[in-house]
């Protein structure tokens, strides 16, 4: 039973190098610790969001004076932060929602986990540089 | 054969409400893939945040399409963060009394945030408006 365990789950001993792995985190931690904060802080915004487009019904002066802040370069940056933290989320839901569906899938983890960072980077990358080039066109005049 | 597989996400819960909630989680997030990061996509690649302002959602909200776009989203995204934010409550909170008092609070925010966001999407009529509207060219 040990046997067909550790040939399923290659740990780092089965690898042949050693157990030991210091301070670095067991294997798939980073990508839940990521998935967790990047899931609440979406969240976080998305309740701000929900009340800033509650605005528009106070009419055009009210809504568009707080636009401001949307347009602001601290918010801008972080809009960029927020926008690379659904992609991550998103991407690495679809590789959660694959293994536990297709469980065979699970052998690929670590070949399927650099693929979220290649979905991830080919998503992000552009995403990011349009925004970057809004912000600098927009700075004279914000 | 005993196969033993490392928790990505979670094991599936064997039933009733957490099994409920396991389905949700996929299926809400597999429909987010489109409407937030579709929605992401449209304020970001196709306009910039520079182009948005009160008249922008007026225009966009004329269409039935997008307010339905917009409400589905509400409804999914709203459910699958606070849901996910339970979970994290209940890795992080042992105590009995702190639990149920942290659940009540995440879903007291979802009715009210639910409230809030469908009364924007389904009451938003920009005729009330118009006069103002216009005036600024
Ligand atoms: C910084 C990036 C974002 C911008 C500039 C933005 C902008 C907007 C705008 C202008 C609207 C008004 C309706 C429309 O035109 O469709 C809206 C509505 C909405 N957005 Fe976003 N959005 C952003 C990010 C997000 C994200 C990440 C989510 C998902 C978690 C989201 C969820 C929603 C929802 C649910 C509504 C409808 C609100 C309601 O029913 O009251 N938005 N957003
Ligand atoms: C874009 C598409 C999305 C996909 C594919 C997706 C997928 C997933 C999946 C598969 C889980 C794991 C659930 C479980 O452990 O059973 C999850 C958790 C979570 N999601 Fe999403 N999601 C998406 C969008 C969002 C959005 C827009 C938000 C925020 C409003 C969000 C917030 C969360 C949170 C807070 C968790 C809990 C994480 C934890 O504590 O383990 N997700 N998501």
């Amino acid at each position: 039973m040990t046997t067909e365990t550790t040939r399923v789950v290659p740990t780092a001993s089965t690898r042949g190098i050693t157990a030991y792995r210091g301070y670095r985190p067991p294997p798939g931690m980073i990508s839940w610790a990521l998935h967790r904060i990047t899931g609440l802080g979406v969240l976080l915004f998305l309740l701000l969001h929900i009340v800033d487009i509650f605005l528009v019904n106070y009419g055009p002066e009210v809504f568009n004076e707080l636009l401001f802040l949307y347009r602001h370069p601290v918010f801008r940056i972080g809009e960029i932060v927020l926008v690379g933290g659904l992609y991550y989320h998103a991407a690495n839901g679809v590789r959660i929602i694959l293994i536990d569906f297709w469980p065979a899938a699970y052998r690929y983890e670590r070949q399927l986990f650099y693929g979220v960072i290649a979905v991830f980077l080919a998503g992000f990358i552009p995403t990011a540089f349009l925004m970057i080039r809004a912000m600098l066109v927009a700075g004279g005049h914000a | 054969m005993t196969t033993v597989r490392p928790h990505i996400g979670r094991e599936r819960p064997s039933g009733g409400f957490e099994l409920y909630s396991w389905y949700f989680f996929r299926l809400s997030g597999l429909l987010l893939i489109f409407l937030a990061i579709g929605h992401v996509v449209i304020m970001h690649v196709v306009n910039t945040v520079d182009e948005i302002d009160w008249q922008f959602v007026a225009d966009r909200w004329n269409s039935p399409f997008w307010r339905a776009y917009d409400w589905l989203m509400l409804f999914l995204a709203l459910l699958h963060g606070l849901n996910g934010a339970r979970l994290a409550v209940d890795d992080y909170v042992r105590p009995q009394g702190w639990r149920v008092f942290a659940h009540s609070v995440l879903w007291t925010l979802a009715l009210v945030f639910l409230i809030i966001g469908s009364l924007a999407v389904l009451t938003f009529d920009p005729s009330k408006f118009e006069v103002v509207a216009h005036t600024g060219g």
